[in-house]
């Protein structure tokens, strides 16, 4: 196959498998230091328990995390290095102050691993407090990187390919920054509340629990429903603004993701089914009319663009509105779901049924494949494109051969490690299950 | 100072303080496996003490490496990744199954074992691949066809001074983390750690040493303008083996409670010796990348990127000073966490 193509498919792949580990690194500390707090308010041990449990889990993924990490970040400039000859010009602050946002998530990390006996808990807090704001802007600055990719500043091309006028601040605060950022790191939190609700609802099916085993899992899952919904809100809501960005910065991509071909004032938006390139539509879908419109520019007679304005060789994959509908429709559900389970808990007061807890456990499973419907939707709507209407991924990518032989070794580690990690949580867990933790701590531990 | 000298000095900088942290982990791995199982000597609970808080810490110090030259020298990324993809994609691999394994190591007991191997194992082919760039740079092993650079694979695989360097990495790596190790356990006042790691430090001193005079000895003929630089820079060299001699003297010295070795004076003796052995090398490479098709300053990134980024990580280190010095007496000074069982 293509060179080309063999480089999209392993840096593709390869972010596929990063970005399940470090989603749950950005948002696991979040979920510790909220029991961390929870104890401290409350004083119920469970509390301390569940922030225990969580950072062994945590400890095990981040090797995997930081691992993959090491592979992309190192990738990305062995096959993309003419796109890399770019950023190291113009975006290269944010690769750098990654590295600290790393180092600060490195080093709290171990203190509060490994020297959690000895801190006093002020400390213990600063420490994990540290952990969760330096994975948080690890992805705040990898995705300003994503967010000039699709909307470039900061620079000019000349017409022999030269870079000149190059304006960093201007690049680091590219149009569409805040936006994605702040979409990236709702839908990471939101993902690992619903990952947690997903396990806690999973050892609430079991039938033979002790009380004092289901007083447990039942405080961890309202910890996740309620983070879960207020997330899950704001990750819509922020979802909208950002779609609002494209139809300013990005107007092709939004036509792509909804399947849009004439330009029109009152468009409909197409909810489901497929564009047909044939027929100029998208097929099968459920249409609800001016809400396109509405959904761009807040009124029904805004003009949103189709994908007719350009020429087709500059389309994105069409199968795009699949991803975005993905995205979307995981999005919505989930908010229904926490909003009903709250109502349920709060208004009815009634003990969730199987159903309902079936529903949960379904739910961090579907969070996670709406973050990478939402990359992949993302960077393939960029294509032709590496870098907007700058440089084409032709263009970006390496000549090197051998990418064929090293896309077929790490995907073959990728689905290993994930089966191994998978392994390595179950028998950890197994072996030490919340039981044997709750009657060490009666016991006087 | 030019601003692409300043680039290139910072590179070094960092290539030195990796290439300590990288062989105390890789190292320490290795010890760990060796005294793994069924030892009577506590040298792998002493190496895995080490290990487990500061792995994290030396990976994110590989990462700034690379992040670095890919930013300060972005026109260095073509001719880098066309000849290095396959090395260092291997080098990632086997990177990925050592990170995880270790770790995995601590939570999967029945099949520790095996983990604990191949950990061990892997962390020592990882040295052997990132040491054997070196020669890559020295010129001699591309050729260009169609203006793209090409690795001669059969050259280099055939050229005597691949397998020096490799063999110099590795004796380096452990003679590091021999005597590094050697100090942590006498602050954890563990005299059998002790005294294995001084034992391994005595023989691997010299050994590495001798390599790595007879490396320079296997340069390719392309390579001689290096070999000038360095003969010419010949008393930095030999300030490096002045601060070996010590290093490795203070082994013999008898203590008041009977003990041989001032662990503490020979480790910063030997950070020196490595320290400016490396400064000299680069000063050596000079103006090179890659010989004899990349200089560092064709190389360079624009000034109006450097300066910011020179700004970002001065505060950055500046910001994880305190940071750093809590780690540290967290775990290299509290005798709670080293006299753990
Ligand atoms: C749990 C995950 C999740 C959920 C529920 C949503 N998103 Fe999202 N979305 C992402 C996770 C995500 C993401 C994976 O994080 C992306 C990919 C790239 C990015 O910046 O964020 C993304 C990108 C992304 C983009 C493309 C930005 C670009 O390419 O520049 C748009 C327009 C939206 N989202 C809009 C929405 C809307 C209207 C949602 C309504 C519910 C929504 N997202 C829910
Ligand atoms: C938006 C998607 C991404 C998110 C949310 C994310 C987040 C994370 C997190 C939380 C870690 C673990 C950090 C630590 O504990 O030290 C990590 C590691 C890493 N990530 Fe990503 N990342 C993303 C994409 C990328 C991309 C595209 C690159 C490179 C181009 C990258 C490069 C790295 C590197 C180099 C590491 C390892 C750092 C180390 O050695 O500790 N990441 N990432
Ligand atoms: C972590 C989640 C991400 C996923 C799942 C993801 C997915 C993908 C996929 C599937 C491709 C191939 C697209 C194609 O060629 O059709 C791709 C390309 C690419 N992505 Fe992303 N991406 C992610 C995040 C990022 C981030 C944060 C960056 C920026 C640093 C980035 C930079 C790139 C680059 C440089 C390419 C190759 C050039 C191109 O095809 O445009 N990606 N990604």
């Amino acid at each position: 196959m293509d060179v080309v193509v063999m480089a999209r498919a392993l840096f593709g792949s390869s972010l596929g498998f990063h970005i399940i580990y470090a989603t749950i690194g950005v948002g696991l500390p979040v979920m510790i230091i909220i029991a961390e707090v929870l104890y401290f308010i409350k004083k119920d041990s469970d509390y301390a328990l569940m922030a225990r449990r969580w950072t062994k889990g945590f400890a095990i993924l981040l090797a995997v995390s930081i691992a993959s990490g090491t592979i992309v970040g190192v990738m990305i400039s062995l096959l993309f290095p003419n796109f890399m000859e770019i950023v190291g010009q113009v975006i290269a602050l944010p690769f750098q102050m990654e590295i600290f946002a790393f180092l600060i998530e490195a080093v709290f990390m171990s203190i509060y691993l490994y020297a959690r006996d000895r801190l006093p808990p002020s400390l213990r807090i600063i420490s994990i407090v540290s952990v969760a704001l330096g994975a948080t802007a690890s992805a705040i600055l990898i995705t300003d990187v994503h967010a000039w990719m699709n909307t470039p500043a900061g620079f000019r091309i000349t017409p022999d390919g030269d870079v000149t006028d190059i304006n960093v601040w201007a690049a680091v605060f590219n149009p569409s920054f805040g936006v994605t950022a702040i979409h990236v790191t709702l839908s990471a939190y939101m993902t690992v509340a619903f990952l947690v609700a997903s396990i806690a609802a999973l050892r609430l099916l079991k039938k033979n629990l002790s009380q004092k085993e289901r007083q447990y899992h039942k405080k961890a899952l309202t910890i996740a429903l309620y983070f879960g919904a207020i997330t899950s809100l704001a990750t819509a809501i922020n979802g909208h603004e950002t779609a609002q960005m494209l139809h300013e910065y990005n107007p092709r991509k939004l036509a792509a993701a909804e399947g849009l071909f004439e330009t029109t004032t009152h468009a409909s938006l197409s909810i489901g089914g497929y564009t047909s390139l044939e027929d100029q539509r998208v097929k099968y879908a459920i249409e609800i009319p001016y809400a396109l419109s509405f959904l761009a520019g807040d009124r029904f007679d805004t003009e949103v663009m189709g994908l007719n304005e350009w020429p087709e060789e500059l389309w994105p994959p069409l199968y795009v509105h699949i991803l975005f509908n993905v995205m979307v429709g995981i999005g919505s559900v989930l908010i229904v779901v926490s909003l009903f389970a709250l109502f349920y808990k709060h208004i009815l007061k009634k003990e969730f049924p199987p159903w309902l807890l079936a529903l949960f456990v379904a739910g961090g499973p579907l969070a996670l494949l709406a973050i990478e419907a939402g990359w992949c939707f993302s960077c393939i709507g960029r294509q032709p494109w590496t870098i907007t209407d700058v440089l084409r991924t032709g263009e970006a990518a390496t000549k090197s051969g051998s990418v064929g032989f090293l896309f077929a070794l790490f995907l073959t580690l990728y689905v290993t490690l994930l089966f191994v990690t998978g392994f390595v949580m179950r028998s950890y867990f197994k072996r030490n299950p919340v039981s044997k933790d709750l009657a060490s701590e009666e016991g006087g531990l | 100072m030019e601003a692409s000298l300043l680039a290139i000095t910072i590179i070094w900088s960092l290539l030195f303080i990796y290439s300590i942290l990288g062989s105390l982990d890789f190292g320490a791995g290795f010890w760990g496996m060796i005294y793994g199982k069924g030892n009577r000597t506590n040298a792998s609970h002493i190496a895995n003490r080490f290990l487990s808080p500061t792995w994290e810490i030396t990976n994110v110090f590989l990462v700034i490496f690379v992040v670095s030259i890919v930013t300060f020298f972005p026109f260095a990324t073509t001719i880098f990744s066309s000849i290095l993809l396959v090395p260092i994609g291997l080098g990632l691999f086997l990177l990925t199954i050592r990170t995880t394994f270790m770790v995995f190591e601590h939570h999967a007991k029945k099949y520790r074992e095996v983990l604990r191997i191949t950990s061990g194992l892997t962390g020592l082919i990882i040295p052997a691949l990132l040491v054997s760039i070196l020669p890559i740079t020295l010129g001699g092993f591309l050729s260009f066809t169609d203006d793209y650079p090409r690795l001669n694979y059969g050259e280099l695989l055939s050229h005597p001074t691949l397998y020096m360097h490799i063999a110099f990495g590795l004796s380096t790596a452990l003679f590091i983390s021999a005597i590094f190790l050697m100090d942590y356990a006498k602050e954890a006042e563990d005299w059998s750690a002790y005294h294995t790691f001084r034992g391994h430090a005595l023989w691997l001193g010299p050994v590495s040493i001798v390599i790595a005079v007879l490396t320079i000895g296997t340069f390719p003929a392309e390579a001689s303008w290096i070999v000038d630089n360095i003969e010419s820079l010949w008393m930095w060299f030999g300030l490096s083996i002045l601060f070996f001699l010590i290093g490795y003297s203070v082994l013999f010295v008898k203590k008041k409670d009977g003990r041989r070795g001032l662990a503490r004076v020979a480790v910063i003796a030997i950070i020196l010796q490595y320290g400016v052995a490396i400064y000299a090398y680069g000063r050596a490479h000079l103006p090179y990348l890659i010989y004899p098709d990349l200089t560092v300053a064709d190389g360079f990134t624009s000034p109006a990127t450097f300066y910011p980024m020179l700004i970002i990580y001065a505060i950055g280190f500046g910001i994880l000073i305190p940071a750093f010095i809590l780690f540290w007496r967290l775990f290299l000074k509290d005798r709670r966490y080293l006299k753990q069982e």
